[in-house]
């Protein structure tokens, strides 16, 4: 069986010694300190830093050892099956990391002169063209760093539109399913709208009935998750699009799911005006224990005047940075973002061209079938909404009859699959789900994986009957048993840094 | 037949898809895809490589078109502004490309994430330590949407409706925050500088600030570079009016700049990007944000937090991330920010690299850039026609020099450094255009006496006649 490393390694600030070092800097010159004297002795008193930080002094040795320790207490897509649904865990090619960890990229000033940068101006403005391509928008901005920043901005060119319209003051709501991610009505919330939620239907898609009622001329968009949360595809799109366009909204696609659509149909030519792309599901650059990642947004023609500046333009001759758009929204971040994810990205595409994007997509989806087949007939488990319907790269099922008969819940079986090997699916997400598991084993799990993955997740299911205790107390072979989160989050115990940690039990201990 | 076999996709071998078709009943992948309405369908060709490249191509290719960069390890380049160039010590490559941290994904199964949730912690920790704050989240996207979030954060806290910034702040992250700001119904006011020293205007300052104030906002360094003084006026004053103080940092400098939680700082914002992360042509960077321990503060904070804990038996410590009933996944549209994905191993390489540079190495950071900054205002301003700096405050690692006695143009004057080799800094005229023909230059521990030295020859033989 798996048994993760438990060190029990302490926290950074109880290692080493006084004076230890593990790293030294270059001395400064002589004549430098001749020259300049003392530097601190320049800065005014009242701004001296009076008492050093207090930051742990290790070797190179200890530090090396400490964070190694702790990587051997975590798990990647390198260590094993990753099927977190919504998330797209794909393995993460390795020529890629090597590629962007070259000082040709590393050693880049955002700001050098364009003459001196023309290799990655060139390489990011065909990602946008590719990226504009794949997707079947007309522009495609680079900058957000993740998937809801491309929201933030998705919404805020939203009423930048129709603040040109004139029509702001009256377009005041972004409609959102009531299966969508959290971060669309966050998104859409923090660009000023109202958030009205329309529910799914029974096959699990917006229900047209209700999204006809809640559309009105204060309908600003829609956003959409395509296919959704449940891995089902919308198959009333087009009506949608309809629905929203006749009112005068605008249609926003959550990219978060593109991957089973790669090559396979574009979002553009479904009527979305605006789609942000999460490049660090679709596009396998390494998540990174929670980013950075890259979430380019496209937008249709009529949109592109409002996208952050600077925009690349190419001349025929020379890669540019262009600040001169009159309508631009502004910026979102600083420099042009994240350039080191974006460049992983664009050798992803390149090493698979359309022939290897469109194989992606279809055994993503042929993977979540097989897998959702197979776990159908697992008991204790069901698969809502209409069964009979394919779904593209992940399917979710329902842990409520498992529940009802043992009282072993989602998040038990979670923790129980982790003793397997496995990281564990996605849960209680979406909402609409009870007891949610979200699957989506992507198109770089192999069959026998999977089929493990099943059998564990059987097996599971067969302790919660047989020996409840084992399931509902796992986690056992990871690095810790299971967490008491509610204390992480109690004021009494609420430690967020190690100052706070000590402080909080030097009160205790004085009572 | 098996031509489209690919190394990502185990799958992609004939004998595994047949298997899997049989199983649930399907001849045809393209059958999964009948829910998708025939016009929504792609038919046409995609403008993309066709093909896919083999790794030894691939490696060429990029290798080929990376090779037209010039970086600054090629030419002596004086350019920070907000990205700034440090030495990434080989150890801390070495652990953020540790593949069960590089591949995971954020840490929502604690039990088996505790790596990267102690790295967080341990992050969050040193940044506390270095600003004198109590609590930091685990980054936001970088400093100018920090600064985004940390206006409304306060507008949240305090009711209010305006945030006072300085006139001398980067435009980008200006212009961030007014796009942040204004859908929460943010005003956004600028404070004048005292023309001589640049520092804050407190008259201007007093004239501005009112009962509608949610924050006032200084950097320090300031965005040109020079150590603001007169931080407990400013923040006395913010507070006296029922507003939070807001203090944007650059931490390569807090090992010898007073921490602003000791002046009064309510909210820290900054970028991380110098502390063991590459420049990468601006990203990924590295937002912090930290505030105090304060329930109503901490309750207001955007992004993810790491927390220490124990497991539910009480026996072991552990990590796992807390107040989550801020964020979008649970309060939806009532989150106090939409950020989920951030720039958590960006993190751990600023974790590694304080642990590795520890209380005296970054005192030695702070001092060496500002010994090599200040011994370069010297040599400078020796050269005939250029002045510099342009304020009579003290600089650390950044400065400005202005070019007006010289007749040329900031951009005349990079041109010919460039045919020289040599990177100037970066061009500012258009962002003050009261400051003329002035440039922002950065110096840190990378330069050399020599690159310095290089650099004021070449002004020299510029303009110097
Ligand atoms: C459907 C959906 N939308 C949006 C997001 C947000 O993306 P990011 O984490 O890149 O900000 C996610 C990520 O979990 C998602 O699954």
């Amino acid at each position: 069986m798996f048994r993760q490393a438990s060190w029990n390694e302490q926290v950074i600030f109880n290692l080493g010694r006084k004076g230890r070092r593990g790293h030294l800097l270059s001395e400064v010159e002589e004549e430098v300190k001749q020259a300049v004297g003392d530097a601190e002795a320049l800065i005014p008193k009242n701004m001296r830093r009076k008492s050093a930080p207090d930051l742990p002094e290790l070797s190179e040795v200890e530090v090396i050892r400490h964070f190694i320790r702790l990587s051997e207490m975590n798990y990647g897509v390198d260590s094993g099956f990753y099927p977190l649904g919504s998330c797209t865990m794909k393995y993460n090619p390795k020529i890629n990391e090597f590629l962007t960890h070259s000082p040709k990229l590393e050693m880049l000033h955002p700001y050098q002169d364009e003459t001196t940068v023309q290799g990655i101006l060139e390489a990011l403005y065909k990602l946008e063209r590719w990226l504009a391509e794949l997707t079947g928008m007309h522009e495609v901005c680079l900058q957000p760093a993740a998937g809801a920043h491309g929201e933030f901005l998705g919404t805020i060119l939203m009423r930048d539109y129709f603040k040109a319209s004139g029509e702001q003051a009256r377009r005041t709501e972004i409609i959102v399913p009531d299966s969508a991610h959290g971060t669309n009505p966050a998104s859409a919330a923090m660009a000023g709208f109202n958030v009205v939620v329309v529910p799914s239907d029974d096959s699990g898609c917006v229900n047209l009935g209700a999204l006809k009622a809640a559309v009105s001329e204060r309908t600003a968009g829609l956003m959409l998750t395509n296919p959704n949360t449940l891995g089902v595809f919308e198959n009333n799109i087009d009506e949608i699009a309809r629905i929203i366009h006749d009112a005068g909204g605008l249609l926003y696609y959550d990219g978060a799911n593109l991957n089973p659509l790669l090559c396979k149909a574009r979002p553009g030519d479904m009527g979305f005006d605006i789609v942000h792309i999460n490049v660090h599901k679709t596009f396998s650059t390494p998540h990174g224990g929670g980013g950075p990642g890259a979430g380019p947004v496209g937008v249709s023609d009529k949109l592109a005047k409002f996208l952050p500046v600077p925009r690349i333009v190419f001349d025929g001759k020379m890669y540019r940075l262009d600040y001169e758009r009159p309508h631009s929204i502004g910026k979102i971040r600083g420099f042009y973002g994240n350039v080191a994810v974006l460049l992983r990205a664009y050798a992803y595409i390149l090493s698979l061209g359309v022939e290897g994007l469109t194989e992606v997509a279809e055994v993503s989806v042929l993977n979540a079938n097989y897998l959702m087949r197979k776990l159908e007939k697992v008991k204790g488990l069901t698969l809502p909404y209409d069964g009979d319907q394919p779904r593209k790269h992940e399917c979710v099922f329902s842990a409520k009859p498992l529940k009802s008969e043992t009282g072993v819940a989602a998040v038990d079986i979670a923790k129980r699959l982790l003793d397997y090997g496995v990281h564990a699916p996605t849960m209680y997400f979406p909402l609409i789900v009870e007891e949610a598991l979200m699957i989506e084993p992507t198109e770089t799990a192999e069959k026998e994986e999977i089929d493990r993955f099943v059998d564990s997740l059987r097996m599971v299911c067969e302790e919660a009957r047989s020996n409840p205790k084992i399931v509902t107390g796992a986690p056992h072979n990871t690095a810790v048993t299971r967490l008491d989160e509610v204390k992480a989050s109690h004021p009494k115990t609420m430690a967020l840094s190690w100052k706070m940690h000590q402080k909080k039990r030097q009160e205790r201990e004085s009572g | 037949m098996t031509s489209k076999r690919h190394p990502y996709i185990p799958n992609s071998v004939d004998s595994a898809k047949k298997e899997m078709m049989k199983a649930i009943g399907i001849n045809n992948i393209q059958e999964l895809y009948t829910d998708i309405p025939a016009n929504c369908q792609l038919k046409k060709r995609l403008e993309l490589p066709e093909h896919p490249l083999s790794e030894m191509k691939l490696k060429r290719h990029i290798e080929t078109l990376l090779s037209r960069n010039k970086t600054c390890e090629e030419m002596p380049t004086f350019l920070g502004a907000g990205c700034w160039p440090h030495y990434v010590p080989a150890a801390v490559q070495e652990i953020v490309q540790r593949s069960e941290l590089l591949t995971a994904y954020t840490p929502y199964q604690p039990e088996i994430s505790q790596g990267m949730l102690q790295a967080l912690f341990e992050y969050q920790s040193m940044i506390c330590e270095l600003t004198g704050m109590d609590a930091a989240n685990c980054s936001v996207y970088d400093w100018a949407s920090a600064l985004g979030e940390a206006a409304r954060m306060a507008s949240r806290i305090k009711g209010k409706p305006e945030i006072l910034v300085p006139c001398i702040i980067h435009p980008e992250r200006l212009a961030t925050l007014k796009v942040y700001a204004e859908p929460a119904g943010i005003t956004v006011k600028q404070v004048t500088y005292d023309s001589k020293s640049g520092q804050v205007d407190l008259k201007d300052l007093e004239a501005k600030i009112s009962e509608k104030t949610a924050a006032v906002y200084i950097e320090n360094p300031s965005y040109l570079g020079f150590i603001e003084t007169q931080v407990e006026e400013i923040s006395d004053n913010a507070h006296k009016h029922n507003a939070l103080f807001i203090v944007g940092i650059d931490p390569t400098t807090l090992g010898i700049l007073k921490p602003p939680g000791e002046y009064g700082a309510d909210i820290v914002v900054g970028e991380a990007q110098p502390l063991g992360n590459a420049m990468s042509f601006g990203g990924s960077m590295l937002g912090i944000f930290a505030c105090r321990d304060d329930m109503s503060f901490l309750r207001q904070m955007p992004g993810r937090i790491i927390g220490l804990t124990t497991t539910k038996n009480g026996e072991q410590q552990g990590f796992c991330m807390a107040l989550q009933t801020r964020e979008q996944h649970i309060r939806r549209e009532k989150a106090t920010s939409n950020i989920c994905t951030n720039e958590a191993l960006c993190a751990v390489a600023a974790a590694v690299y304080l642990a590795l540079l520890g209380p005296e190495g970054l005192r030695d950071l702070g001092a060496a850039c500002m010994a090599k900054a200040n011994y370069a205002m010297r040599l400078l301003s020796k050269v005939h026609r250029v002045q510099t700096p342009v304020f009579n405050s003290t600089h650390v690692k950044e400065f400005t020099v202005n070019f007006d006695e010289s007749g040329l143009t900031v951009k005349d004057v990079n041109a010919k450094l460039l045919q020289r080799g040599i990177h100037g800094g970066k061009d500012v005229s258009k962002e003050f255009p009261e400051l003329g023909q002035t440039a922002l230059y950065c110096v840190t521990e990378i330069h050399s006496k020599a690159d310095i030295e290089r650099l004021a020859e070449a002004l020299d033989g510029t303009l110097g006649w």
